[in-house]
């Protein structure tokens, strides 16, 4: 990914912990992400691979619990993590908005669309009816019919997709420079997951947003993002154009993942594919490469070394892995 | 190979408005069909998958077959031979043994109060069967679901998901069931974990030789894994056949909106793709004609007043369309 000016948002070596009953959970360790102006820059990894976690805390809304222990979340020239609460509270629904994974629990279920949708315009000047248009204009462009009306409506009234098409609208109303998208498509079916994942990639082009899209979903991923970030237990292992991951994939839990995927097994077969082993505990801070216990190439430097981000082929394209080390002797 | 489970004309209906309201605001008909006309069969050892879009009533079957939902009259069940609607409970359990069912949810379908050992052994105790060690048969369920002895003192909240759905497996498995029907096996599991629990049903169904009724919104996992499949919309079957057969030659417009509504994992491979306008209509408002008429890309004048009946495609492939597409 290019660095530099480009950048609407850079995270440098972002480091997080949850506190538990039972130790500091390390789930971010070192996440770098950079999400340049304009473009939709996927996260990918499997549940607790700490990837809501980086759009949560981007956007400050992570639990009581969760401390950052380093790095840096720099939004238009300035540190997020330097802002006070009041500060943070005039960038979400003005510069930064996010839309989440269950559209029914995201809406307030005892107000109607319109309450809530004028609600979300406090900042904005201007009376009651000036407000409700650009509402019903929002429902519009979101491709909600017989908008005026609809505002009327209460969430309970409205289907998975219809709502999940509301909280886009609000989450857009303000015209962002930073949408963040956490698993908007999960709760969806097929048919209204290609609907919602087309309208985001309008919307984008339209408003010309940034967007950080957090799925698990490999299929939706190759589908809107131009740029992919890949995160295995709280680290960033592989970042690159949609094309360098999903083609040429560098780190070994990469391609485990792509050929997992039963959407990529072009002969049907009965045995399918998986990645053997189980995700690390996050508790205490392992020593070395953080995928070695499951890496079919592993070994010995994985075991102690924890591997840097090397440079593959094309561009910007970098995954942490000891096998790509140039430098270093090729292992027996 | 003979139908083990036999389903014809299946119908499932649920009532929408209190008798009252249906009075008051002068509504004939209060009931929804949730499952209509709706007929099948699985054979000894074959996998039949049921897909469809959330409402359209895959899981309303399941439940059907296994008693939890009554049929509505005229729907015909027949499980190794005996029909079972109308059967009155008691009589029901005893049919129970030979078919399970495994629930959506892996962790939540197991009692957060149980130890493992208690949950794979609990068919045994609702079923009477005594005399068996419960250690030993724990332990053998456990192992044919590659879970070690361990995991019999541990209670769900300790389990990962794909942990805990083995669990589920094991727990169908206890008392050598002939059918398995598994309601969304893999929703919620990371994808090498759902490769992990489809290995794990196909080689129990190729070493004991059970038939799986699998339901699924996952095409992916369907053209993988089973024999037949089956597609449904609005409580109906549209298309019904071999999977093969279908995935290469949809005849229904849904199936074919379905399949390519399938993003794929490949960036170069941003299709044109079928969309298909709207979303399900409501079960109590169904469309008149063919049901699909308004979401449909091919819809003509027939298809809005006269509603299809089954044509054959041949090779037990069946489908429910003025206008079938054109196979190639």
């Amino acid at each position: 990914m290019t660095q530099g000016d480009a950048a609407l948002l850079d995270v440098n070596r972002l480091s997080l912990d949850f506190g538990s009953p039972r130790g500091r959970v390390h789930a971010l360790r070192d996440v770098t992400v950079s999400v340049p102006k304009g473009r939709i820059v996927g996260v990918v990894g499997e549940s607790g691979c700490g990837k809501s976690t980086l759009a949560f805390a981007i956007i400050r809304l992570l639990a009581g619990n969760a401390e950052v222990t380093g790095g840096e979340i720099v939004f238009e020239g300035q540190n997020l993590l330097d802002l006070n609460a009041r500060q943070m509270r005039a960038l979400r629904g003005q510069r930064m908005s996010m839309i989440f994974q269950d559209p029914m629990t995201a809406l307030n279920p005892i107000r109607t669309i319109e309450q809530q949708m004028v609600d979300i315009q406090y900042r904005a000047p201007g009376g009651q009816a000036g407000k409700r248009r650009h509402a019903a204009e929002a429902l519009d462009r979101v491709g909600i019919p017989d908008p005026e009306s609809r505002l009327q409506a209460y969430p309970h009234q409205f289907s998975g997709g219809m709502r999940q098409r509301i909280c886009i609208a609000m989450a857009l109303l303000v015209e962002p420079a930073l949408l963040l998208a956490d698993e908007p498509t999960t709760a969806l079916d097929a048919t209204l997951e290609v609907q919602i994942i087309d309208l985001l990639k309008d919307l984008q082009r339209d408003i010309g947003c940034s967007v950080l899209f957090v799925s698990h979903h490999l299929g939706t991923v190759a589908e809107l993002c131009d740029d992919v970030v890949v995160m295995y237990a709280g680290e960033v292992v592989e970042r690159g154009s949609v094309r360098d991951i999903f083609n040429n994939p560098g780190h070994p839990y990469t391609q485990a993942l792509l050929q997992c995927d039963p959407g990529r097994i072009r002969e049907r077969t009965r045995h399918l594919p998986t990645i053997p082993g189980n995700v690390p505990n996050l508790l205490g801070m392992p020593r070395g490469c953080i995928f070695k216990d499951r890496c079919p190439h592993v070994f010995d430097r994985c075991r102690h070394e924890r591997p840097a981000h090397h440079a593959i082929a094309t561009d910007g394209h970098t995954a942490s892995c000891h096998l790509l080390d140039q430098t270093a002797e090729a292992p027996a | 190979m003979s139908a083990l489970l036999d389903v014809e004309n299946l119908r499932v209906r649920f009532r929408s408005l209190g008798m009252l309201r249906a009075l008051a605001t002068g509504v004939d008909d209060p009931f929804i069909d949730a499952v209509c006309d709706v007929s099948f069969q699985v054979r000894e050892g074959e996998t039949l998958g049921l897909v469809g879009e959330s409402g359209s009533g895959k899981s309303t079957i399941a439940r059907t077959i296994m008693g939890l939902t009554p049929a509505h009259d005229g729907s015909s069940i027949r499980f190794g031979g005996d029909e079972l609607v109308g059967l009155p409970q008691r009589s029901f359990t005893a049919h129970r043994r030979h078919m399970t069912m495994m629930f959506q949810d892996p962790v939540g379908s197991l009692s957060p109060r149980l130890t493992v050992r208690s949950l794979v052994t609990e068919p045994f105790k609702i079923h009477g069967i005594t005399g068996r060690d419960l250690d030993k048969e724990a332990k053998r369920l456990l192992e044919m679901v590659g879970l070690t002895e361990d995991f019999a003192r541990r209670f769900p909240h300790q389990l990962s998901g794909g942990q805990a759905r083995r669990v589920g497996v094991a727990r169908a498995l206890a008392l050598d069931p002939k059918l398995i029907i598994a309601d969304e096996p893999t929703a919620g599991l990371d994808v090498s974990v759902q490769g992990e629990v489809l290995n794990l049903l196909a080689r129990l169904q190729d070493e004991l030789g059970i038939a799986i009724l699998i339901i699924t919104h996952n095409l992916n996992v369907v053209r993988h894994i089973t024999d037949r499949m089956a597609i449904m919309y609005l409580g109906r079957f549209v298309e019904q056949g071999p999977t093969e057969d279908i995935f290469h030659n949809p005849r229904h417009p849904y199936t074919e909106a379905l399949l390519s509504a399938n993003p794929e994992p490949d960036p170069d491979a941003r299709k044109n793709r079928v969309e298909i306008k709207g979303e399900v209509p409501s079960l109590m408002n169904r469309p008149q004609g063919c049901e699909f008429h308004n979401r449909c890309n091919y819809a003509q004048d027939l298809c809005r007043r006269k509603a299809p009946g089954v044509s054959d495609a041949g090779d037990g492939h069946v489908y429910t369309c003025h206008f079938p597409l054109d196979g190639g």
